[in-house]
Parts: C-alpha cells; sequence; structure tokens
C-alpha cells in the first residue's frame, strides 16, 4: 500500500514538473548548468567504467574460448555485442544511479532541508519544474554518455586482447565487424532514452519529498540509488522483452 | 491588512488550529506567540499558502484568498515576502544573486536594472557592499538573514512573514534585526506578521501579539497591554523569567 501510494504521489509530482513552466531565460541557464553537472561531469567515470569493463568482457571471453574450431573474431563479436546490448546502457546507468542520482537527491533534499524549496514556493516559483524539469531536459544527452560509453568499451577490449596477445588485432577488428545489426545500437538508445528519464526523476521524487534533517538527506540518497537501480532493471528485463522479445 | 476567520487546520486526527480568528494590520509589526506545538508555525504556513485551510477565509486586502482562482491566488503570492528561520539563501548563488532571484522571475528590468535594485535593497538592510559578491555560507548568520530581509522586500511586497527572525543570533544581533523589521515596515507601510519565542521583540516591537495556546487564540493585544493582562496563561508564558517578572515589576510601577 505504501509503495502504491508512492507510485501515485511520483505521477503526481510528473504532472507537475511539466505545469507552470519558469521564465525561459532562467530555463535556460538552469540547462546549462544541469548538463554541464550531470552530462560532463559524468564522462571521467564513464570513460574510466567502460574502458576496464569492455577489457574484461575480452579477456575472459578470449580465456573461455578453449575449443580450436571457434574462431578467435568470436572475442570481439562478444565484446561489441555485451558492451552495445548490455553494458553500455545498463551497466553505466546503474554507476550513475550511484552518482547521479545521490547528487540529486542530495542537493534537492538539503534544500528541502534548508527551506529554501519553500522559499522557492512562497516566491509563487513552481519548485518542481524549476528543479526537477531542467534535469530531464539535459540528460535528454544521455545518449552522448553511452555512445562514449560504447566506443570505449569496445576499445577496452581491443587493448586487452592486444596487451595479453590472446588474439590478433585483425581477428578483434573482424569480429567487431561480424554480423553488425544497427538495430541493437536504436534498442540500446531506447533503453538508454527511458534510463535517463528514470535518473532524473526518481531521485528527485525521493529529494523532494524527504522529510526530516541532515541525516535523511543521507538516507534519502541511498533509498534513491536502491529504486532507481530496481526500476532501471525491471525496466531494462520490459524494454528487453518488447523490443528484441 | 490581513485578516483571518475561523481558521481550522488538522493533519489527520490531529486537530493543530481550532478556529483562529484575528486581523493583522497595515504597517504594524504583528507578531504570533505561544508555546511549541501551539500551532504558530501552521497558522503562518497556511497565511502563506503552503498549507491548504480546512475551514474558514484568510482575506489580503478584502481579497478571499480560498475564494480566488489559481491567477488570482498567485497574484497574492507575488505580494509576499518571507524571512524563513534559517534564512533559506539559496546556497548555490551570491548574495546579490540572491537578492536578485525574484526581479529575475517576475519582472523584465535589464541586468543592470536587476542589480541597481538589488544593491539598494542590499544597502538599505545595511550590508557592506564587501559581501554582495560572497556566498552564504561565507557571511555571518546575522548577515544572513539581512540578505533573508532584502530579498523578501525586494519586490515590494505588501506583506512580509517573518518565521523567528532572530534565533540563533546574539542579543545585539537579534536586536537589530528586530528593528530593521519594524522601520521596514513602517517605512514600505507594509503588513508584517511575525512568529517568535523571543520575549525582547515581544517587548521591543510588538504592536499587536496573538497569543495561541493549543490551537486556540488564548489573547491579542498590544506590547503596552502585554504587561497590564491578567490572562494567566499569557503571563506564565511571558514572564516564565524573573528578569521579565521584574521588568513587568518596574513598568507597571512606573
Amino acid at each position: 500500500m505504501k509503495h502504491l501510494a508512492a507510485i501515485g504521489r511520483y505521477m503526481i509530482m510528473l504532472k507537475e514538473v511539466f505545469k507552470k513552466p519558469t521564465k525561459k531565460s532562467i530555463m535556460k541557464s538552469l540547462i546549462y548548468k544541469e548538463i554541464d553537472e550531470l552530462i560532463f561531469g559524468s564522462l571521467g567515470i564513464v570513460i574510466f567504467i567502460s574502458f576496464f569493463i569492455g577489457g574484461v568482457v575480452a579477456i575472459q571471453t578470449a580465456l573461455n574460448l578453449e575449443n580450436p574450431l571457434i574462431p578467435k573474431s568470436l572475442i570481439g563479436f562478444a565484446t561489441r555485442q555485451s558492451v552495445i546490448l548490455e553494458f553500455a546502457p545498463t551497466l553505466t546507468s546503474i554507476v550513475l544511479a550511484g552518482k547521479i542520482g545521490s547528487f540529486i537527491t542530495s542537493s534537492i533534499g538539503t534544500m528541502r532541508v534548508t527551506e529554501q524549496i519553500d522559499a522557492l514556493e512562497v516566491m509563487g516559483v513552481n519548485p518542481l519544474n524549476y528543479l526537477v524539469y531542467p534535469k530531464i531536459i539535459a540528460l535528454l544527452m544521455y545518449p552522448f554518455i553511452i555512445a562514449i560509453a560504447m566506443y570505449m568499451g569496445v576499445l577496452g577490449g581491443y587493448s586487452a586482447i592486444n596487451i595479453a596477445e590472446l588474439s590478433t588485432s585483425t581477428d578483434f577488428i573482424e569480429g567487431i565487424r561480424l554480423d553488425f545489426d544497427p538495430y541493437h545500437v536504436t534498442y540500446a538508445f531506447i533503453k538508454t532514452i527511458v534510463f535517463a528519464f528514470l535518473l532524473a526523476t526518481i531521485p528527485s521524487y525521493h529529494g523532494y519529498y524527504m522529510k526530516g534533517g541532515a541525516l535523511d538527506v543521507g538516507k534519502a540518497s541511498t533509498t534513491a540509488f536502491v529504486w532507481t537501480t530496481i526500476v532501471i532493471i525491471v525496466m531494462n528485463y520490459v524494454l528487453t522483452q518488447l523490443i528484441l522479445g | 491588512m490581513i485578516k483571518i476567520e475561523n481558521i481550522q487546520k488538522s493533519f489527520g486526527d490531529n486537530h493543530i488550529l481550532k478556529g483562529i480568528s484575528t486581523q493583522f494590520e497595515k504597517g504594524k509589526t504583528n507578531l504570533i506567540i505561544g508555546q511549541s506545538g501551539s500551532g504558530k508555525t501552521v497558522l503562518m504556513k497556511c497565511l502563506l499558502g503552503l498549507y491548504e485551510i480546512d475551514e474558514g477565509h484568510i482575506f489580503f486586502d478584502q481579497k478571499d484568498y480560498q475564494n480566488l482562482d489559481a491567477d488570482g491566488k498567485m497574484d497574492i503570492r507575488r505580494e509576499l515576502g518571507m524571512v524563513f528561520q534559517g534564512s533559506a539563501l539559496f546556497d548555490s548563488m551570491t548574495v546579490i544573486e540572491n537578492v536578485s532571484f525574484p526581479l529575475k522571475m517576475f519582472t523584465d528590468q535589464s541586468e543592470s536594472e536587476m542589480q541597481d535594485r538589488a544593491a539598494a535593497v542590499l544597502k538599505r538592510v545595511n550590508l557592506k557592499q564587501e559581501a554582495f559578491k560572497r556566498f552564504p555560507d561565507e557571511i555571518s548568520g546575522g548577515m544572513q538573514k539581512r540578505v533573508a530581509i532584502a530579498r523578501a522586500i525586494v519586490m515590494n511586497p505588501n506583506y512580509l512573514f517573518c518565521d523567528e527572525p532572530n534565533s540563533g543570533l546574539d542579543p545585539k544581533s537579534a536586536m537589530i534585526i528586530d528593528n530593521l523589521i519594524q522601520e521596514i515596515t513602517q517605512e514600505y507601510n507594509i503588513t508584517t506578521v511575525i512568529n517568535t519565542h523571543d520575549m525582547n521583540s515581544v517587548m521591543e516591537i510588538g504592536d499587536k501579539i496573538l497569543f495561541l495556546k493549543d490551537g486556540y487564540k488564548e489573547w491579542e493585544g498590544s506590547n503596552k497591554e502585554i504587561f497590564k493582562t491578567d490572562n494567566e496563561a499569557v503571563s506564565s508564558f511571558v514572564y516564565s523569567s524573573d528578569l521579565f517578572k521584574k521588568v513587568r515589576e518596574v513598568y507597571l510601577k512606573s
């Protein structure tokens, strides 16, 4: 019952986000600020994680290919498929649920605790539009991060294979090109757009409706991370079934 | 002028405001006092429109807030200024950005006009120019209160609300803030409502005092009348310390 009420409140929040818009010139600067913080601020960690995950996938695939009848190009193929279909869109989103999500919850939660949200409301500003809408728009650039994650993942695999001399560059590149279906990239980007919306709104919900003091801001951040991750995983399953099933 | 009639407010089974009626006059500092849990904060949040009231009416200069449409309510809100207990300054903005924020949101003034207006009100609250470009966490609590007052008056509001404006301040700073609020109230001829626990404020600037007890209006009067009141609840709350008992004795003798 509690969770049902929370879903209802989340839906009402979404409705409010798109009502009573903030002045265009202010909204524009808020969106730029959010793009800087949420998108460009996440590039470093995304590049780092994707590169090493791609490397690990390639090494593990290579080490499991004991049968000499299986071509070495399968390493590149498996790395590409794993990275594009799952590791880049889903794993990166879960990592960013921790980074972006906790940042969003704690910044909005702190504004709630210190009455800054009440101040906005008293002034006649729609706090949800002012705080959440720019985050949703900024995260429309999220596929850009995921595209970089895809590239870095495959690059990580290529580098790892070469460093460990588990296969040749030619085989790996041949594997990357093998049976490439552009629809898989489309599927990944559709997932990414949905995950971006969840990343912007679920942590905002937990920050906006939090009650209590500084300690509760920390608790809200943890709860936001857990719920964002759960919803991303469930939506990943649903979207995979709908798009590829 | 703000007139409230028979305000009722409950949260579930918890009946907080039990039929409060009163009037807050223009150009005067109106104080709401009472023990913790008496309903002061809820009453103020109802006046600010942060809580919907269950029954009753709130009139802002004859306009019945409950009967206004969304645009009418928004117009009233833009006539309100609020000083929060913890100042509630936006910590991502500098002092001058905080003060010019309402101008940016609701006016079409040029950047230089906004800067001039914000600087003028900051000077009015006696804030030195070198503090204008600082962030809220780089200035003292007293300065933060001044900035909060400046932000509240920058749009020339008709109604100013202050929630515990001098809490957490040393006695001298508290007195300065009290006097500043009173000066601004008279200078701008606005209706000021202050929620306070501070007995110095009651004695110094209480043009009108509303005493709440358990969600009821227990007593109302001025800071002169509070010395003479024989209401037991008011006396035991206001004159709970020996110092104020002596102040009262001296006042009554004189």
